[in-house]
C-alpha cells in the first residue's frame, strides 16, 4: 500500500468564508450543479423530447383527421396543447431528481451545510426551467415542421411561451413535494402519473371540452391545464386573450404560493 | 465542562413507540477522537444525525463547537463536516466539481473553494481522477471524495458515520490512514463504527452504545481490562473434542465451565486466564497429557469483540432484532 506523501492541509486561517447564507448565490450554485447533471446526461433530454414529438405526429396525422374544431386548423389548435402537455410531463423530473438526491444522501449533505434552506429547491426548479426553455424551443421547431402557423404577433407568441414556462415552473414545486415525500425515485415517478394524466387529457389540450360528457366538462373547465392551454391558444392564434391570460397567471401564482412553502417545509424535515 | 468540542447530555429520540436513544451522554473534548461503537440499530447514526442538525431530539441537549444544535443550527453547520454511511457525492459531476460544489455551499469564495478542492484531491490521491465523473470511481475513491467534501470548508468538528462500512480491506486501510492523519492534525472527530478493530485503531476514547444507551466508556485498553486478564484461544484438530477439552481446562484452572466460550462447530474454546504465560504452559501439559490434538493454541489480550460480548451478552455484528425501518437509511450503498 502506498502511503500518501502529502500531508493534509490544516484548517488554514486564510480560508475566507462568506458571511451569511445567500439564497440567490446558493440557489445559483445548485442550479449550476443540476444543469451539469442535465448536460452530462443528454440522452435524458433526448428521451424527454421524443415522447412529445410522437404526440405531435400522432395527433397531427392519426387522430387529427377525426377531431373537428370549428374555425381553426387542427394543428394550430393542437400545438398549444402539446406545449403544455410536454412541460407538464417534464415537470415530474423535478420530483424524481429530488427523490434521487434524498436516496443518495445528497440532501443530507446539503442540509448539514450552512446554506439557505430553500436553495436546493429554488436551484433545482430554476435548472428545470432552463431545461424547459430548450424543450419548448424544440417543440416550436417540430410544430412549424408539421404545419403549425401561429396567427398571433411575435410578442403574443413569446408571451404564450412565457406562460407555458411559468406553468412548468409552478408544477416543479408541486412535484418537488411529491419527490420529497416519496421513498425513492421510482415511487416519485409512479406517484406523479396519476396526478398528471387526468389533468392533461381531461382538458382542452387535445380536444374541445364541449365534446366531453357534462360531468367531465365541469372538471375540464375548472382545472389549470385547460386554463393555461386556453390562454396560450388565444395568444398564438391571435385575438382577444386578456381574460384567459389573467386566469392562467392566477393559476401559476396560486400553485407556487401554495406549493413552494409546503415543499420547503418538507425539505427541512426530510429524513 | 468542555464546551468547544461535542457535548451530548441525556439525548432521547423516539420513532413512534421505538426508543432509539434512551439518555445518551458523552463528551468529546476539542482535538480528540471519540469512537461510538455498537451494532446496527444501536442508535449511532441517530446520534450523528442529531449532532449534524438533520434530526431533532425528543429530549436532552447537544452542543457542537460551543453551539446548541437546536437553537443555533446554522452556526453548528458552519463548524461541522459530515461523512455518512454512503458516499453522498453527485455521480454526474467530476470529483473536483463535487468538492467545489460543497465548498461553495459551505460559504467559501469561488477562488478558495477551487484551491481547497485541488489541495484535498492531492492529499487524497484523487488528482488523476479529479476531472473524471464520479460514476466511474471505485467505492474507496468515492468514500475518500466524500470525506474530502466534508473537509473542504475546514470544519473544526468532523462526524464520520461508519466511514468504512462496505469497503474492501485494502480501501479500509487507506481510509484509516487518512482518518489517522486528521486525528494527528488535531481535528475533533466523532466516529461511529461497528468494527472493533476500527475503534481500536482510530479512537482515543471509545463509548460503547447498545440499544440507545452508552453501556461502557474508556480507552480501548481500559475496556479490555474490564474483561480482565488474557484469553487463551484454543483451536482443536478434532472439532468434536471441544466440549471435553473445555471440561479438562476448566478443571485445570479451577474455574466453572460456564466461564469458557465453547464453539462446537468450529472446535474453538476461549478460556479467560489471569496468569498469562504460565497458564499457557499449564494448558499445553494438560491437553498433551489427555491426548487432545491441538491445531492452534495462543494467548492474546481480549479483543473488543470479547469486551462487547461480556458487556452485552451478544456480538456487535448481531443487529438489534426490534429496530424499525426508519432507523435504516433510505436506499442502498452504491459501491
Amino acid at each position: 500500500m502506498s502511503a500518501p506523501a502529502a500531508t493534509l492541509a490544516p484548517p488554514s486561517p486564510t480560508v475566507t468564508r462568506l458571511a451569511r447564507p445567500h439564497v440567490v448565490g446558493d440557489a445559483l450554485t445548485i442550479a449550476w450543479r443540476n444543469l451539469l447533471n442535465i448536460r452530462r446526461n443528454p440522452q435524458l433530454l433526448v428521451f424527454a423530447t421524443i415522447q412529445p414529438v410522437i404526440f405531435v405526429l400522432m395527433f397531427r396525422y392519426v387522430f387529427g383527421g377525426a377531431i373537428h374544431v370549428t374555425g381553426v386548423s387542427y394543428v394550430d389548435y393542437l400545438m398549444p396543447g402539446i406545449f403544455v402537455q410536454t412541460v407538464v410531463f417534464g415537470s415530474l423530473t423535478t420530483g424524481v431528481g429530488l427523490a434521487e438526491d434524498l436516496q443518495k444522501g445528497l440532501v443530507d449533505r446539503f442540509r448539514s451545510l450552512p446554506m439557505a434552506r430553500s436553495a436546493v429547491l429554488v436551484g433545482r426548479t430554476l435548472a428545470d426551467l432552463v431545461r424547459n426553455v430548450f424543450v419548448v424551443i424544440l417543440m416550436c421547431v417540430v410544430g412549424l415542421a408539421v404545419g403549425w402557423r401561429p396567427g398571433g404577433s411575435l410578442p403574443e407568441i413569446v408571451a404564450g411561451v412565457g406562460l407555458v414556462l411559468g406553468f412548468a415552473y409552478s408544477l416543479s414545486w408541486l412535484f418537488a413535494i411529491v419527490g420529497l415525500s416519496a421513498r425513492d425515485s421510482e415511487t416519485a415517478q409512479a406517484a406523479s402519473f396519476p396526478i398528471l394524466a387526468p389533468l392533461v387529457f381531461a382538458s382542452s389540450a387535445f380536444v374541445p371540452i364541449s365534446s366531453m360528457p357534462g360531468w367531465l366538462q365541469v372538471f375540464a373547465n375548472h382545472q389549470p391545464v385547460s386554463a393555461i392551454v386556453n390562454a396560450v391558444r388565444a395568444l398564438t392564434l391571435g385575438g382577444a386573450a386578456a381574460s384567459q391570460v389573467f386566469a392562467a397567471l392566477a393559476w401559476i401564482v396560486g400553485i407556487v404560493a401554495i406549493c413552494a412553502p409546503i415543499a420547503v417545509s418538507r425539505y427541512r424535515r426530510a429524513v | 465542562m468542555q464546551e468547544s468540542g461535542v457535548v451530548v447530555e441525556g439525548l432521547v429520540k423516539r420513532f413512534g413507540s421505538f426508543v432509539a436513544l434512551d439518555g445518551v451522554t458523552f463528551v468529546v473534548p476539542e482535538g480528540t477522537v471519540v469512537g461510538l461503537l455498537g451494532p446496527n440499530g444501536a442508535g449511532k447514526t441517530t446520534v450523528i444525525r442529531i449532532l449534524a442538525t438533520l434530526l431533532r431530539s425528543d429530549g436532552g441537549r447537544a452542543s457542537v463547537a460551543g453551539y446548541d444544535v437546536v437553537t443555533h443550527p446554522q452556526q453548528v453547520r458552519a463548524a461541522i463536516g459530515l461523512t455518512g454511511q454512503f458516499a453522498a457525492v453527485d455521480e454526474d459531476l467530476t470529483g473536483r466539481e463535487n468538492l467545489v460544489l460543497v465548498g461553495r455551499l459551505g460559504r467559501l469564495t469561488r477562488k478558495v473553494a477551487s484551491d481547497r478542492a485541488a489541495e484535498l484531491l492531492d492529499s487524497f490521491e484523487l488528482t488523476d481522477a479529479a476531472d473524471r465523473v464520479v460514476r466511474g470511481y471505485s467505492g474507496g475513491m468515492r468514500r475518500r471524495l466524500d470525506l474530502g467534501a466534508s473537509l473542504i470548508a475546514s470544519p473544526s468538528v468532523l462526524f464520520l458515520d461508519e466511514p468504512t462500512t462496505g469497503l474492501d480491506p485494502r480501501s479500509r486501510l487507506r481510509l484509516w490512514e487518512v482518518i489517522g492523519r486528521l486525528r494527528d492534525d488535531g481535528k475533533t472527530i466523532v466516529l461511529t463504527t461497528q468494527y472493533m478493530e476500527e475503534a481500536d485503531q482510530l479512537a482515543e476514547q471509545i463509548s460503547v452504545i447498545d440499544c440507545g444507551q452508552i453501556i461502557a466508556e474508556g480507552t480501548a485498553d481500559q475496556l479490555k481490562t474490564k474483561v480482565g486478564g488474557d484469553v487463551l484461544d484454543l483451536r482443536l484438530s478434532e472439532r468434536s473434542q471441544a466440549s471435553d477439552a473445555a471440561a479438562l481446562l476448566a478443571h485445570t484452572f479451577g474455574i466453572p465451565k460456564s466461564e469458557l466460550t465453547i464453539d462446537d462447530e468450529l472446535g474453538i474454546v476461549l478460556i479467560p486466564v489471569q496468569a498469562g504465560a504460565s497458564a499457557l504452559i499449564d494448558a499445553v501439559r494438560a491437553l498433551d497429557g489427555a491426548g487432545v490434538a491441538v491445531a492452534d493454541l495462543g494467548l492474546r489480550r481480549p479483543s473488543l469483540d470479547d469486551v462487547f460480548l461480556s458487556l452485552t451478552g451478544h456480538l456487535a455484528e448481531e443487529p438489534r432484532p426490534d429496530a424499525p425501518e426508519p432507523l435504516q437509511r433510505r436506499g442502498r450503498p452504491r459501491i
